[in-house]
């Protein structure tokens, strides 16, 4: 018997521009995307959360801040301090960190000016959720398109959670210790800049991005069967 | 009760926005040695009290206003209130 695919939930804010995106891409490596609305409070079933790229709340006080407290973001935390699989593209990034749900805080470019182009990454952890179809060291071509990621670090950031790194001589914000994308404590939550929806066919430039969102799809199909 | 919150970069966070000004600033042949860029809420607050009105003021900056790791937050409440 066929089994149903997993599903996967995609949230919208007010000024979200990258939920489509990143629900094709989902749908096209074998997940049910799921859009969700940042005023519902509860969330439908789901086996993952993505939070999409954009400027929420029009990037209001501080990028992130606002949509930290929509009440689909209480949802959200309820799921991830359950277990649930949360990823957090760019925007998203900056919402989990606002949200308590991810160390330290993303900061304006240190160029101050607004980069989109595409950047190496290195793989640093290759064991989590969300990069289980990776080698340990590899590169993925993925593209960035940010005003604001510059990756400001707690003191107390662990360096298991260093998950991806810009390439050396890549580091498209000034963020500190070159940090691309960094996991929770416990690993069911990963924050990242760079945009991996945007990369998942060879024809939008790079097909790299396919090896993040895959993994994810990987994950939330093994929740659901362990579920079943 | 009318209330002015002050958020500044905390001390030895990089401030891009502030070098910035402080470069064009200095382009202008301004003397300046340094410029740091914060943010600034007024505020219309409801309290019975000067000391409640600030209390409920630093819940909103923990909360919402302000973020610790990154920025510290000063409370001016109006004369008279």
């Amino acid at each position: 018997m066929k089994q149903p695919p997993p599903r996967v939930g995609v949230l919208v804010f007010p000024g979200s521009c990258d939920d489509r995106d990143a629900a094709w891409a989902l749908g096209a490596l074998g997940a049910e995307p799921v859009m969700v609305w940042h005023g519902d409070e509860e969330l439908p079933d789901l086996d993952a959360v993505v939070l999409p790229g954009g400027f929420s709340y029009g990037d209001y006080l501080r990028c992130g801040a606002i949509a930290s407290f929509s009440p689909a973001m209480q949802a959200v935390s309820a799921f991830a301090e359950g277990g649930g699989l949360v990823l957090g593209i760019c925007n998203g990034f900056q919402v989990l960190c606002e949200a308590g749900l991810l160390p330290g805080i993303l900061r304006p470019n240190a160029s101050l000016q607004f980069v989109c182009r595409d950047v190496r990454l290195v793989v640093e952890r290759a064991d989590t959720p969300f990069t289980s179809r990776c080698e340990p060291g590899q590169r993925l071509t993925v593209p960035v398109k940010h005003g604001e990621g510059c990756y400001h670090a707690p003191p107390d950031l662990a360096e298991e959670q260093i998950a991806l790194r810009y390439a050396a001589g890549e580091n498209p914000n000034g963020s500190a210790q070159d940090i691309a994308g960094i996991v929770n404590a416990e690993g069911n939550v990963l924050g990242l800049m760079p945009h991996p929806e945007h990369a998942v066919d060879p024809l939008l430039g790079s097909g790299d991005g396919a090896f993040i969102l895959a993994s994810l799809v990987d994950s939330a199909r093994e929740r659901l069967y362990a579920r079943a | 009760m009318r209330a002015t919150v002050l958020v500044r970069p905390k001390e030895g966070i990089l401030d891009p926005q502030g070098e910035a000004v402080e470069s064009s600033l200095r382009q202008l042949g301004f003397p300046v040695d340094e410029a740091r860029v914060g943010r600034l809420i007024d505020l219309e607050v409801s309290a019975n009290s000067p000391a409640a009105a600030r209390a409920e003021i630093e819940r909103m900056c923990e909360r919402l206003l302000a973020n610790p790791l990154i920025e510290r937050f000063e409370i001016e409440l109006a004369e008279g209130s």
